[in-house]
């Protein structure tokens, strides 16, 4: 099958053309020479089949950056059987740099120049026909957002397609490194073909900056859209969770039930609470990741991330973050699994890694649910909210602390310069997109992780069968036991130890699996709770529940995007660390302070 | 005209670049994104609490750092003036 590599700089709209090409068929997938993964999709061009392959976008091609690197390993390996370029016109002056060195390596070129409509707009003139001439390929036009010039390129492509692929000669290496070339190259070919008006604004663009990017504004604002997507996201979502759980119950009880009323008890029990469970947990996560990316689509396709990373920049620098990053902190207060993948905007490795160590901190909604039912039971309705208003400023406070303690571990050693690209409509059609394709990416990753893991301590806490669910003589209860020299000096007593094993899979179950090993639910159990545990003891749990291990869909998605077992290692124990010695020195310091 | 860093230069200052002293990373990817000695820039604006600065380089607007923007050096107005 031929292949063809999609070759640009970013903001140039690459993945956007990727999209319409593949349709949203994409798949992420491992090449020869590279360690990370890319996108590539499969589509019908003329009478063959033929390969699509998205590489990062890069500025140079001896540039030193991963993604620089990757982009180089890639071609080195896997010369493809055309390339096709993906420039952005309005700024073709300085995008040209990047064609001229692809066209030293001797590869099969198409040339595509992006947002045919915004340099219009500019008064920005080209004319394809001369740069044709001169740089001796096929160019063309487009908007690969709106679909204008496309039918004409993916004609050149299927036509370029059926030359044979050049293999590129050893020698040419070496010759990438005379760049002398290329720039008077450039300034032929610009002056011969391009016309740009002296004086370029976007107007538009020029006033919304003025109220956005404003010295004391700019902030307010920032934080009334953060505040805005996040009540959107959960405004939808919330509902939708509630329907996919509606769902999952009914299914059992009408269908599942009545199904495996005759097999054993044990196999009723690990096919219901613990595969069909695990399931139901997996999908719990759809709306809410799906929703998280439309909106995350409209924020960084609009241009208002790299807003938000200038506005919070001179805070984060000195954490070794940038604002990107502080974005994807705040969304992990709703769900830390989409904060994690969203982390992919980060093109440096390092700071994205830093900052996936931090959004595990962030209170996500389902840690929430336990405090508020944990809070009601210990502390009076006027002291409720300021309890929980103190865990917010620990899950900063640990966000911070963190960032500070690896930041060095996790160097940012790429240049940071960041684009401020002009505000554009983004498409339904490109949100849309989005959230499928990330919620497939999801799903294909973490379902069975989550899955097994669901089995795992479901076992746990019904084996051996003799034992009452969840109770002390469960192997659950056992491994609470040997626990406990580690969680007495936290005041955590060994039924909360074994909610903190469910707490392991998922912060939702905590409540449930205490009504479980109490043998209560609701009212009787809060006040169980409330007359066996004094309050010291109730935030120490808090506590702990707050830093610790978020649920094993995080788990998943850290070593999803990290590929690194030895980082996803670090997270876990760091967390566990950082809430065994929160706790232990509140519980201690409370205790001896007299409470 | 005496050269300055680009990091001194107040928002609506137009500037030329006279050189980059930066390591060979940096170098590079300025260069991609249109930062050449004789090329003439603008700092648009300057965020609060001596964030990151905004500068506009032929049709590209960018944000830089100070550290970053302190290694490149301008001297005031337009080229040739």
């Amino acid at each position: 099958m031929k292949r063809i590599a999609l070759l640009g700089m970013p903001n140039t709209g690459k993945s956007t053309l990727f999209n319409r090409m593949t349709g949203g068929a994409a798949r992420v997938g491992n090449w020869p020479g590279i360690t990370v993964e890319l996108l590539s999709g499969k589509i019908l061009l003329g009478a063959d089949m033929v390969e699509i392959i998205d590489l990062p976008g890069i500025y140079d091609l001896h540039g030193f950056s991963d993604d620089e690197q990757v982009v180089r390993h890639f071609l080195h390996d896997n010369v493809p059987d055309l390339a096709l370029v993906i420039l952005n016109t309005t700024q073709i002056e300085r995008q040209m740099s990047l064609l001229l060195q692809l066209k030293q390596l001797n590869m099969n070129l198409v040339v595509l120049l992006n947002m045919a409509d915004e340099a219009k707009k500019f008064g920005i003139s080209v004319d394809t026909a001369k740069m044709s001439a001169l740089l001796e390929m096929p160019i063309f036009l487009l908007s690969a957002k709106y679909g204008s010039g496309y039918t004409e390129a993916l004609q050149a492509i299927t036509k370029a397609l059926r030359y044979p692929t050049p293999g590129m000669a050893e020698q040419l290496r070496s010759q990438l490194e005379i760049d002398e070339h290329i720039e008077t190259e450039m300034a032929r070919v610009l002056k011969h073909s391009v016309q740009v008006p002296a004086q370029m604004s976007d107007n538009l663009t020029e006033k919304l900056d003025r109220a956005m990017l404003h010295p004391w504004l700019g902030l307010p604002i920032f934080f009334a859209v953060m505040y805005l997507l996040f009540q959107g996201i959960f405004f939808f979502g919330q509902p939708l969770q509630t329907g996919v759980a509606t769902f999952f119950t009914w299914l059992r009880e009408a269908m599942l039930v009545p199904l495996l009323g005759g097999a054993p008890q044990i196999v009723q029990g690990l096919l219901l609470d613990g595969i069909y469970n695990g399931v139901g947990t997996v999908a719990a996560f759809i709306p809410i990741i799906i929703l998280f990316f439309l909106f995350m689509a409209l924020v960084e396709d609009s241009g208002y991330l790299s807003r938000a990373a200038f506005l919070m920049d001179a805070l984060m620098a000195r954490l070794g973050l940038d604002g990107r990053g502080f974005v994807m902190m705040l969304m992990g207060f709703g769900c830390n699994v989409p904060a994690l993948m969203g982390t992919r905007v980060m093109r440096s490795r390092a700071m994205r890694l830093l900052t996936m160590l931090v959004i595990p901190f962030s209170l996500c909604s389902a840690r929430l649910q336990v405090f508020v039912f944990i809070a009601a039971a210990l502390f009076s309705p006027k002291a409720a909210p300021v309890v929980l208003f103190t865990l917010y400023l620990f899950s900063f406070a640990a966000a911070i602390l963190t960032a500070l303690i690896f930041k060095h571990r996790f160097k940012n050693n790429e240049p940071f310069v960041l684009e401020l690209p002009p505000y554009r409509f983004p498409t339904l059609r490109q949100m849309v997109l989005r959230g499928w394709l990330e919620v497939r990416h999801f799903l294909r990753r973490a379902t069975k992780f989550i899955v097994a893991g669901v089995v795992l301590v479901w076992l746990l806490t019904h084996l051996p069968q003799s034992a009452a669910p969840a109770s002390a003589d469960t192997l659950a209860g056992m491994i609470g036991g040997a626990l406990h020299p580690i969680f007495a000096p936290l005041g955590i007593n060994e039924q909360l130890t074994i909610a903190l094993i469910f707490g392991f899979v998922a912060k939702e179950i905590v409540i449930g699996a205490l009504a479980v090993i109490y043998g209560l639910s609701g009212d009787s159990l809060s006040s169980a709770i409330g007359q066996q545990l004094d309050w010291v003891q109730a935030y120490s749990f808090m506590l702990f529940t707050l830093l610790y291990t978020p649920c094993l869909a995080t788990i998943a998605t850290l070593q999803n995007e990290s590929k690194q077992l030895k980082f996803t290692a670090l997270s876990l124990g760091w967390s566990l660390a950082l809430a065994w010695l929160a706790s232990f020195a509140f519980y201690q310091a409370a205790r001896a302070l007299g409470y | 005209m005496p050269s300055i860093t680009l990091a001194t230069l107040q928002p609506g200052d137009i500037a030329t670049i006279v050189s980059i002293h930066a390591e060979e990373a940096l170098h590079q990817r300025l260069l991609a994104l249109g930062f050449r000695s004789g090329k003439q820039i603008e700092l648009v604006r300057r965020a609060a609490f001596s964030g990151p600065l905004q500068i506009r380089v032929g049709t590209t607007d960018v944000m830089l750092r100070h550290n970053e923007a302190s290694k490149i050096k301008v001297c005031k107005g337009v080229a040739g003036t």
